[in-house]
């Protein structure tokens, strides 16, 4: 593959579609992400038809706390805008400083993961149990499935980061360093429904 | 194989039966993979085929002891989801791999890789389920399997039942994001979204269909593995949890199911028809807009499965009336194809006969559906048998009419031979007199109150001759698929050699290369100028299609292991999950099910690192194989 050097020289204007490759990956990923907000749709349908039936055990106006979500929707929010911040230095075909905002988006993550950790052990010492209430499996279900996406998401852009070292930017892998961003975007996108419709409308009791 | 021994990075191909097994278990070609599914769907089909022919022994006659209680649940739940599931749908995926690529103008799908994925889980998926049979007993909760019989009542078989499904929904979903990339980016110059052939534009609905579809199925298997082996509460009503949302879901996905499967059959109906009535399929563009009309009426109707459910006039009312809506595309269709023979010169072999034979079965199983979409009506059919009539018209008389038909008609052009006309003219008339025989006494016994799903009746409730007319109907069909078995190892070893037109009257790009296609399907990628573009040329005086481009170097994927290594994962950590419902092996149980999912994100993990290049066919052997195949 000699030709993977020569793309370092000269990168085209947008290397993530420059290939019948990448092209196909940029659609067929998105077409993935349709998939996926059926999925969520399901799971947020599933919850908010089950969010009062507490049976017994914790409401939701009884344990939510603002503080500690509004923190984690204002990271995971600023690791949507780092993100885009790679994807222009790609674009730029400057690896260091996509490296750079690519590294800052996991640390971003890691941190949400860490708060959703320590919010659900708070849960738990609170009764709040997997299997506590319907409200509760619904609850930890869906919130659950977006912290996997989280997690799944930081491993992935974290060894394409550590390749990115070895590979460059190329027509090869910046379409794979895109996709990564669209579905980090899309985790982000999510969230925001989860912090309307479970956080807000639950500690308004509504 | 004197393409693949000269190439860069394909290993020399050593004779024998291990580098023949390793070659299928690796292969990324859609043709190849087209016919794994072929045969992975044809085993599922004959299991599924068996356990319907349990049934109507049992069901011949009143009383009848021969499969009773626990064992007939059992029966009729794999039934079902073995015909639905890993019989039905692999058999579409089996003619969209064949077929799509050839009929667009593209050497390959988008995703190869990902197109072997979606077979293995798919295969892998089929085999988790039927081990149920083997360890402890099947799921016997009935394809549906309503919460909370099934999340909460019934034993092991319902794990089985839930990771089968979602380990083959799983390479479903794949498969149809495959299809719909390939359709949207691969097509030959010229060939614009109104030339794309019916069968094409079908599937693509269909893909569409899928990917909306199944992700709902998905979380409804969650939630009930949820429920049953970690104690959620989702369809545990003393914990607060409702049942419906279980309904919900899974017609959510269910309704639009029906659709994924009914579609591809109207866009192989389309394709024979026009064939062999050597005329352009009439009302081209309506076809395509009501094929459209249907995909998205399809997400709109599932509560007609639940109207006895208690949801209340207004919402009985909205769903019955966009139910009845889908009767008018559907109409359209129907008059289409009869104006399409209206006039032309038919030839009656069987994959017409098929085409043909479907028309007035589906009618028939469309009526019964408006029938059932009245909600007052309904009440009265509603688990009855009435509507297992129903179903088999539209499942067996549209969908399975329309597979075989295709069959008939695409067999030449994957295997390089015909299939036998008169075992074929045998084969479509027993299993068309066989089908009816079957099923439409069924519609009586309904209106009569005989329930499904019941292993028996008594005597002298008047039931007993209709059942056994159609315990002897599904002896015919059987017999048929008999003949058809006979008729595929004839054709095998003596069936008649197919030309690259095989029919002589091909409308569509496929006819215009080699049967078998050469490994890159298309020497130079062809120019499109019209709607059935291949028979365009033919009436310009030409024997091949106009070029794109020059001959020259063909980049081809590697064959790769990983994805039945990552279906063998999945497997491995679904074992460990269903087992992990046993109590005294649970701990060990759920680790064996991390270290499958561990495995398969590994996998991933070897598939993201290593950079396939490819390789190369060259020009000149390119220019060789033509030379052959000529």
């Amino acid at each position: 593959m000699s030709s993977v050097k020569d793309n370092v020289t000269a990168l085209p204007l947008h290397p993530e579609k420059s290939t019948l490759e990448g092209k196909n990956k940029f659609l067929g990923f998105w077409f993935f992400l349709g998939g996926e907000t059926v999925l969520f749709g399901t799971l947020f349908a599933t919850f908010v038809a089950l969010r009062h039936q507490t049976s017994g055990g914790p409401a939701a106006e009884d344990i939510f706390g603002m503080p500690l979500t509004f923190l984690s929707t204002i990271i995971l929010l600023t690791s949507s805008l780092t993100s885009v911040f790679a994807i222009m230095a790609m674009r730029d075909n400057s690896l260091g400083r996509m490296q750079l905002w690519f590294w800052i988006t996991v640390i971003l993550g890691l941190a949400f993961l860490g708060l959703e950790i320590t919010e659900f052990t708070e849960y738990m010492h609170e009764d709040l149990g997997y299997t506590t209430s319907a409200f509760s499996s619904a609850f930890y279900t869906l919130v659950g499935f977006h912290g996997c996406h989280v997690l799944f998401g930081v491993v992935w852009i974290s060894t394409l980061m550590i390749q990115s070292f070895k590979k460059g930017i190329t027509t090869v892998t910046a379409p794979k360093y895109y996709v990564a961003s669209l579905y980090w975007h899309f985790i982000d996108v999510v969230w925001v429904f989860i912090f309307t419709v479970v956080y807000l409308l639950g500690i308004l009791g509504g | 194989m004197s393409v693949n021994a000269h190439s860069l990075s394909q290993p020399k191909q050593n004779s024998g039966f291990f580098s023949w097994l390793w070659e299928w278990l690796s292969t990324v070609d859609h043709k190849k993979i087209a016919i794994l599914y072929l045969f992975g769907g044809g085993l599922f089909f004959l299991i599924g085929g068996i356990e319907a022919m349990l049934i109507r022994i049992q069901l011949a006659v009143p009383e009848n002891t021969f499969l009773v209680g626990h064992n007939y649940n059992e029966v009729i739940t794999m039934h079902g989801t073995t015909m639905i599931f890993l019989a039905a749908m692999p058999f579409i995926f089996a003619l969209m791999n064949a077929v799509i690529p050839l009929q667009i103008g593209a050497r390959d799908v988008a995703f190869p890789f990902v197109n072997a994925l979606g077979f293995w889980l798919f295969f892998m998926g089929g085999i988790i389920l039927n081990l149920s049979w083997f360890l402890g007993g099947a799921p016997a909760g009935g394809w549906t399997a309503y919460a909370p019989l099934s999340s909460e009542f019934l034993g092991n078989g319902m794990d089985f039942y839930v990771l089968g499904l979602q380990v083959a929904g799983a390479g479903t979903l794949m498969g149809a994001i495959n299809f719909l990339v390939t359709i949207v980016n691969m097509r030959a110059p010229g060939m614009t979204f109104m030339r794309l052939p019916l069968f094409t534009w079908t599937v693509f609905i269909t893909a569409v269909l899928i990917l909306f579809a199944f992700p709902a199925l998905t979380v409804g298997l969650f939630l009930i593995f949820f429920d049953r082996l970690f104690d959620a509460n989702f369809f545990n009503e003393a914990n607060g949890g409702n049942s419906i949302i279980w309904e919900h879901i899974f017609w959510i996905f269910g309704h639009p199911e029906v659709y994924i499967l009914i579609l591809p059959a109207f866009g192989v109906i389309s394709e024979v028809i026009a064939t062999f009535s050597k005329k352009r399929l009439f009302g081209y563009s309506s076809m395509v807009f009501a094929t459209i009309l249907i995909g998205f009426l399809a997400f709109m109707v599932w509560v007609h499965h639940m109207f006895t459910v208690g949801l209340g006039p207004s919402a009985n009312t909205i769903f019955a009336i966009a139910t009845m809506a889908i009767a008018v595309p559907t109409g359209i269709k129907i008059f289409n194809w009869i104006f399409t023979l209206w006039g032309g010169q038919i030839t009656f072999n069987t994959a017409n006969l098929y085409a043909v034979g479907f028309i007035p079965t589906f009618v028939m199983g469309g009526v019964t559906g408006v029938m059932l979409a009245v909600p007052t009506a309904d009440f009265q059919y509603h688990d009855s048998y009435f509507v297992v009539a129903h179903f088999h018209y539209v499942i067996v008389g549209g969908l399975i009419f329309g597979l075989f038909s295709g069959f008939y008609y695409w067999w030449p052009k994957m295997f390089g031979r015909h299939l036998n006309e008169t075992l074929g003219k045998i084969n479509f008339w027993l299993f068309f007199i066989g089908f009816h025989l079957t099923f439409f006494f069924q519609h009586f016994l309904g209106l009569m109150g005989m329930p499904r799903r019941y292993f028996t009746y008594l005597k002298g409730e008047g039931f007993d001759a209709f059942n056994m007319v159609s315990t002897i109907g599904a002896f015919l069909m059987f017999f048929a698929v008999i003949v058809m078995l006979i008729n595929i190892a004839y054709s095998a070893v003596k069936g008649e050699k197919a030309k690259g037109d095989a029919w002589e009257q091909g409308r569509t790009l496929e006819w215009s290369i080699a049967s078998p296609p050469p490994e890159y399907n298309f020497a130079q990628t062809p120019l499109v100028k019209g709607i059935d573009a291949f028979w365009k040329e033919k009436m310009d005086g030409k024997d091949k299609m106009t070029a794109a481009e020059p001959v020259g170097d063909i980049h081809m994927p590697s064959s790769s292991i990983v994805p039945f290594l990552m279906s063998i994962s999945l497997t491995i950590a679904s074992l460990g999950f269903i087992f992990s419902a046993h109590d005294g092996v649970r701990k060990p149980a759920l680790f064996v099910a991390g270290a499958g999912v561990v495995l398969f994100f590994l996998c991933m993990l070897a598939r993201s690192i290593k950079d396939d290049p490819g390789f190369h066919i060259h020009k000149e052997e390119v220019i060789e194989t033509e030379k052959g195949v000529r």
